[in-house]
């Protein structure tokens, strides 16, 4: 099933890449047809995948930190435990998604040193500061929301694994915008502060959501192989202008204001026009420039170094355990 | 001075804690409450900083085991009381003085080893407390034991296992769990403890006399030490207060991140 | 020291209402016991299982799919052992 011995290696990779195996993929491809990890594949789509995969995988983990960061204030008991249990969800999510990822060749802990380097990238979104409980709430709305838009169209994704995972991703994610929202309609129904709260986080947090769907179509430099490979089912802009139009209604029901004076609804499509996002800001948080980056890796690098002693200790104890049971068999 | 209606009421709702009626019924609800609060909020500090992330999984599995337990047995006692209090005014709005878990739950998670034998020397009296509670005269208690027991029972086996790999993993592993083991050992005692108001309910048929659970406990406990080649401490010094409200310097750090939003805006709805 | 890389083990369930167990996803753990664990933990949250198999990924063999015509192609000609072959009376209901 998913052993390497029957993968070919990167290096028979890029010399046998023959014509008539891309093109046999490709029609492959183009019928819907599952790519699984022992099927011939293209280098680049197996370094693409790895790369989307891990990415989303170490999105997943690092985004425990910001929710986390609220499970010891969260203001009541069902609060703290449907926080808890979301975040718990997001580990799951992680989980799943390096089971994928390693399906195509990297070792998990390769691709976490990678993340842990600054080397492999996790989604921006992360790297912003969660500073009141109202936060968590818009979290659960927007941040969730924005992801299952992405995530549903992955589930048809070419490759197998990786639809897989985005099934069982999907299928837990639908709580998490529902408990969000729920946060953000108790905040709307409560005091003036709590008002006051449910908009300061939202105008903190919606230009970064829009932010998470990519750059705008023209500019962004994966999109066509991931497209033709059935990796990438929308385009950056036809997801966030779906995710505009679906959020909109709901910040109105909530009474709030989205923090964007210039938007207006096109009377011909019906479509929320949304002003211009600041590109510039999305940039210099990629580059490690965001409020929270350096925090996050640091969190990341902590567990990581000071759990060492004890995945040691595992992997010490399964030495022991393998020599005596051979030793007690040989009696 | 003249004070608006709305601000009398704010203030009166920004009177700290609520005061309880601690019956022997509600005061033994409040303490397994307070236990299974205290130790799920402990474990929900390890979200996102666990050696593994497998490891993440199971504590927070725990976490919101012992949560869940908590709300029943908050619910439990503030229907004994009958006074209108609920879950999160109890543990929201009660202060230091008025918590009552046992000494051993409020202590910091420190490193793994620390947290793992914490939560077995627990779950190991816990397991065998809410079997024998599975047959308490009190219907609510004994439906919770029930259910308690099987999430307990996992928790013993999860953390026996990781205290066997850590005793006998590596020699820094090892000298950890040894540490933890030596500097938790004297907040045992207290899991066996009881007073008059228990002593009651245990006549009554409703509470378990925990004493009897000390020779199984110390025969699981022993064992698990010794597969791990760890030591247990001769049986020294027992600390003591936590159920009678006298705890320690940590529980108001813990209390004053946990409690901080309902003390910031009284009165609100989350 | 640098820890050798932790095993990876492939989980199969068998849900409650399942015949049979299914492959669900892998996982990293250092013996079978934490393996089993974990894969309660990651896999079985929601209920979902009733039997939990834990492999060492490195145990199982696998069929190459380049050959899936010689190892499928001749069940594949034999129509016979598929139910749509046979003709079920409408007034028998669903098969």
């Amino acid at each position: 099933m998913y052993t390497q011995a029957l993968n070919t290696s990167e290096a028979e990779d890029r010399n046998i890449e023959d014509a008539a195996r891309a093109a046999q993929f490709q029609a492959r491809v183009d019928a819907e047809e599952r790519i699984e990890p022992n099927d011939w594949m293209p280098s680049a789509y197996r370094k693409t995948l790895t790369r989307q995969i891990s990415q989303h995988a170490h999105s997943e983990i690092v985004g425990m930190l910001p929710e986390g960061n609220w499970i010891t204030r969260a203001p009541s008991l069902r609060r703290k435990a449907a926080l808890l249990a979301k975040v718990q969800d997001e580990c799951g999510h992680g989980l799943y998604l390096y089971a994928a990822a390693e399906t195509l060749g990297t070792s998990r802990e390769e691709l976490v040193d990678q993340m842990l380097a600054g080397k492999a990238k996790y989604s921006s979104i992360f790297n912003y500061p969660t500073l009141t409980w109202a936060d968590i709430g818009v979290i659960g709305w927007l941040v969730d929301g924005a992801a299952i838009m992405n995530q549903i169209p992955l589930c048809r994704c070419s490759y197998g694994p990786y639809a897989r995972a985005m099934i069982r991703v999907c299928k837990e994610e639908s709580f998490h915008q529902r408990q969000g929202y729920e946060i953000m309609v108790t905040l709307s129904r409560g005091s003036e502060e709590q008002k006051a709260m449910a908009q300061d986080a939202l105008n903190r947090w919606w230009w970064p959501v829009l932010m998470m769907f990519g750059p705008p179509d023209q500019a962004s430099q994966h999109s066509d192989t991931s497209t033709k490979w059935k990796i990438k089912r929308f385009s950056n802009d036809e997801l966030r202008q779906k995710f505009v139009d679906a959020t909109v209604p709901q910040a109105q029901y909530l009474g709030l204001a989205i923090p964007d004076p210039g938007m207006k609804q096109n009377a011909t499509t019906g479509h929320w026009e949304y002003s211009a996002i600041d590109w510039d800001e999305f940039k210099q948080v990629l580059a490690g420039n965001g409020p929270c980056n350096r925090d996050r890796i640091t969190a990341r690098r902590k567990a990581h170094d000071e759990g060492a002693w004890v995945r040691e200790a595992a992997a010490a104890y399964a030495e022991k355990r393998k020599f005596r049971q051979a030793a007690q068999a040989a009696e | 001075m003249v004070r608006s209606e709305r601000t009398k009421r704010l203030i009166d709702l920004a009177v700290a804690s609520i005061s309880v009626s601690e019956t022997p019924l509600v005061l033994y609800a409040l303490r397994r409450a307070d236990d299974a609060l205290i130790l799920g909020h402990r474990l929900s500090e390890w979200c996102g900083h666990a050696p593994m992330l497998e490891e993440d999984m199971a504590l927070a599995n725990m976490g919101l085991d012992l949560l869940g337990q908590a709300r029943e047995l908050y619910d439990y006692a503030a229907k004994v009381e009958g006074k209108g209090n609920n879950e999160d005014k109890f543990a929201y709005l009660r202060d230091v003085r008025q918590y009552r878990n046992l000494l051993l739950l409020e202590q910091p998670n420190g490193d793994f080893a620390r947290t793992m034998v914490r939560q077995f020397f627990y779950a190991a009296f816990a397991d065998l407390y809410w079997r024998t509670m599975m047959k308490s005269g009190d219907a609510t208690l004994a439906a919770i034991a029930a259910k308690s027991e099987k999430e307990t029972a996992y928790h013993v086996r999860h953390c026996s296992e990781w205290i066997v790999r850590l005793g006998d993993g590596t020699a820094e592993s090892h000298a950890r769990a040894q540490t933890a083991i030596d500097d938790l050992w004297a907040f045992t005692g207290e899991l066996f403890e009881i007073d008059d108001s228990e002593r009651a309910l245990i006549d009554a048929g409703i509470a378990v006399d925990p004493a009897a659970l000390r020779p199984p406990w110390l025969k699981l406990v022993s064992d698990i030490a010794s597969e791990a080649t760890l030591v247990l401490p001769k049986s020294g010094w027992m600390q003591q207060g936590g159920r009678s409200g006298l705890h320690s310097e940590h529980l108001g750090h813990l209390l004053s991140e946990l409690q901080s939003m309902q003390r910031t805006f009284p009165g609100a709805t989350w | 020291m640098t820890t050798p890389n932790t095993p990876l083990w492939e989980v199969f369930i068998r849900s409650r209402n399942g015949l049979a167990h299914k492959h669900v996803g892998s996982l990293h753990a250092a013996d079978t016991t934490l393996a089993l664990q974990a894969a309660r933990d990651i896999y079985t949250r929601r209920g979902e299982g009733l039997s939990i198999w834990v492999v060492p990924s490195s145990a199982i063999t696998a069929s190459d799919p380049a050959e899936k015509g010689m190892m499928f192609e001749p069940a594949e000609s034999k129509i016979y052992r598929h139910p749509t072959f046979y003709d079920v009376p409408e007034e028998v209901g669903h098969m």
